[in-house]
Order: structure tokens, then C-alpha cells, then sequence
């Protein structure tokens, strides 16, 4: 499982880092902002995208869309997770076609429920 | 410009002048009634000049009155931004305070687990040694082999606590991220309250100009972390459970 983290600031890029590696995912490759993970993505062959919202550049939102876009990535799923709190860009997210939604900060738990929640769907699906 | 000025009125003080020497020959001639027209004329002159200016300046006022006014932002910075400045840096001290003690906690907690450790090690490493060197009664032995399994076991347990603290310094760094969105947002009123101001000494200056007014952001953008006591407040949600709610109300 080869995963993407995107986050401008390498502090919590390193947190989820960390984390991943913590659930068993030590695969992952890191871009501070969507204008640097969209290329990275068409030629990397992930299977996962983490990303934060609020970037300089290219922010989380227009990265997701732009993945949307890509028929080689549209199915990539992408878990996002930002400061922006409030119900409108949630629903904005969800109707970009994110595939899970943490509000930061958030606990090394509420990470890992997401991402296996995810994948259970990916795998109910496919 | 200036020159422009000076010879506008090296022009009028010329005309000034050929008026004068008009009114002597007038006057020296006898003819009083041209005279008097001459006179009166001149005056007509001064008072159309000072008309002028005053109506450049009353124009200059209701310029600036008026720019002043369109200018709207900084009003809206006084009023809102500054005091949500505050409440912004306030939320970065509490931030910052709130993860140095939780990276400190979990040191605090970490540091005698691990000098225990390292304590118990070295009294079983001598009597390890001991045992190698068949220095060991038998019975000596058996207590020993006891204190090993015991420090095996514990071992894991401890190591279990030390990696869970670590985990909790890990955690602790997200105030970096939080903290740093809040910065730079406060720097981007800054630098907006900067340039309304030079807009100000602008038009409040010699040379008038009007500072154009800034679009607010329009639609949604990123804000960073919603903080509380400020205006961010609006229809933001409380917790990931209001996340998670929210999300399965809308299929997910």
C-alpha cells in the first residue's frame, strides 16, 4: 500500500507519518501542497491520498477535484484531513467526493477508525 | 507641474502689471470714468482666482470624504479583525502551552520508566555474570532466574508504556500546524492593515489619490482552525462526531 500525504506544514506530515506507520502502512511519500502531489500522483502508482486543506498553491479541495478529474486516479481513495471545521466545506468535500473527513486535531484513533473504515468500504464494493 | 504654477502667475502678475501702468495713463489723461471701470475690473480678477482655488479644494474634500468612506475595509478591520487578532494569538499561546505540557507530562512520565529499566538491567547483568562464571549457589540461582523472568516480563509491559508516551509527544507536535495557520493569518491582517493605513496617509496628503477598496474573499475559503471568541464562529462544527453526523446525513 503505497500512500501520499500532503501537508504544508512537514510537522504533521511527519505526525501522520508516524501514525501510518503505526497502523502497518510504512510505504509513504510526502508533497507540501496539490500543485506537487498531482504530478507525483499520475506517475507514483499510489493506492492512497491524504490530504490537508488549507495550502498555499494549490489547497486539498482543488487537489481532490483534480484527482476526481484524472480517469486514471478517480477512483483513488482520499481522506482528508484539515483544520477547516466548518459544515459547508464539509459538505463541499463530501460533494467533491472525499472519502472520509478528520477535523484537525484529532487522536491517532480517530485515524485509524477512518482508514480502516475506508478500506472495509473499498473491499464491500470491489 | 510647479512650473506650470509659476508661470501661471508670472502671466497674471504680467496682466497685474500692464493694468497698472493702463490705469496711471487713465488717470494722467484725466479720464476718471475708464479709470473706474480699470479698477473695478482688476478687482473682478482677484475674486475669480480665490473662487477657484476655494472650489479646487472644497473639490479636493469631498474626494477624499468620499474615498474615505468606500473604503469601507478598514473599518471592518477595527471593528472585527483587530479584536479577532487578539483572540487568535491568544488561541496560539494556549496552543503552544497546552502541547509543551503534554510533551513534558509524557517525558515526565517516560523518564523513571526507562531509568527503572535501566537500573534493573544492570543488577541482572552482575549477577548474570556471576552466574557465567559459576561463582552461583544453586540457590542463589533460583531467585535470580525469578528476578530475570519477572525484568522479561515487565519489560514488555514497560516498553508498551514508553512507546505510548512517545506516541503522545508525537501527537503534541499538531499544535505546530494549528498554531502556524492561525500566524500566518494574523500576518495577513497585519500587512492589510498596513497598506490601508499608507492608503490613508495617501489621501490625507499632498497628493491625492483613492485607495482602492479590497474584495473580501469571496466563497468559501480556508480559514484555518476556527477560534473561539472571534468571528469565525459561525456554522462550524464541534467535534469529529458532528464531522461523522454530518457526513452520514449526506449518504456517507
Amino acid at each position: 500500500m503505497k500512500i501520499l500525504i500532503v501537508d504544508d506544514f512537514s510537522t504533521m506530515r511527519r505526525i501522520i507519518k508516524n501514525l501510518l506507520r503505526d497502523l502497518g502502512y510504512n510505504n509513504t511519500a510526502e508533497a507540501d501542497d496539490g500543485s506537487t502531489a498531482l504530478p507525483m500522483l499520475q506517475n507514483g502508482n499510489y493506492d492512497f491520498l491524504v490530504t490537508d486543506w488549507n495550502m498555499p498553491g494549490m489547497p486539498g479541495i482543488d487537489l481532490l477535484r483534480a484527482v476526481r478529474a484524472d480517469p486514471r486516479l478517480k477512483d483513488m481513495p482520499v481522506l482528508m484531513v484539515t483544520a477547516e471545521a466548518k459544515r459547508e466545506q464539509i459538505v463541499e468535500a463530501a460533494q467533491a467526493g472525499v472519502n472520509g473527513y478528520i477535523v484537525k486535531p484529532f487522536t491517532a484513533e480517530t485515524l485509524k477508525e477512518k482508514i480502516n473504515k475506508i478500506f472495509e468500504r473499498l473491499q464491500e464494493k470491489g | 507641474m510647479e512650473n506650470q504654477e509659476d508661470s501661471k502667475e508670472a502671466l497674471f502678475r504680467q496682466q497685474q502689471l500692464e493694468r497698472a501702468r493702463e490705469l496711471v495713463t487713465l488717470m494722467e489723461s484725466g479720464d476718471e470714468e475708464g479709470a473706474g471701470r480699470l479698477i473695478e475690473e482688476m478687482g473682478r480678477m482677484h475674486e475669480s482666482l480665490l473662487f477657484q482655488e476655494l472650489g479646487k479644494l472644497t473639490r479636493d474634500l469631498h474626494e477624499a470624504l468620499n474615498s474615505f468612506r468606500l473604503d469601507s475595509r478598514l473599518s471592518e478591520l477595527t471593528h472585527q479583525d483587530i479584536p479577532d487578532a487578539k483572540e487568535r494569538l491568544n488561541y496560539v499561546v494556549a496552543m503552544t502551552d497546552q502541547a509543551a505540557h503534554r510533551t513534558l507530562n509524557a517525558v515526565e512520565a517516560a523518564l523513571p520508566v526507562s531509568e527503572a529499566l535501566a537500573n534493573r538491567a544492570r543488577i541482572l547483568g552482575a549477577d548474570w555474570a556471576r552466574f557465567r562464571q559459576r561463582e552461583m549457589t544453586v540457590d542463589e540461582f533460583r531467585s535470580v532466574s525469578q528476578a530475570l523472568a519477572d525484568f522479561l516480563q515487565d519489560t514488555e509491559r514497560d516498553a508498551e508504556t514508553l512507546r505510548s508516551q512517545l506516541s503522545e509527544v508525537l501527537m503534541a507536535q499538531d499544535f505546530q500546524d494549528l498554531t502556524g495557520q492561525v500566524i500566518r493569518r494574523v500576518m495577513t491582517l497585519v500587512q492589510d492593515l498596513e497598506d490601508n493605513l499608507v492608503g490613508l496617509v495617501r489621501i490625507s496628503g499632498k497628493r491625492l489619490s483613492t485607495p482602492e477598496g479590497k474584495d473580501r474573499d469571496a466563497g468559501v475559503q480556508p480559514t484555518g482552525p476556527a477560534v473561539k471568541g472571534t468571528s469565525d464562529h459561525g456554522d462550524v462544527v464541534k467535534s469529529q462526531d458532528d464531522v461523522d453526523d454530518l457526513l452520514s446525513s449526506l449518504g456517507f
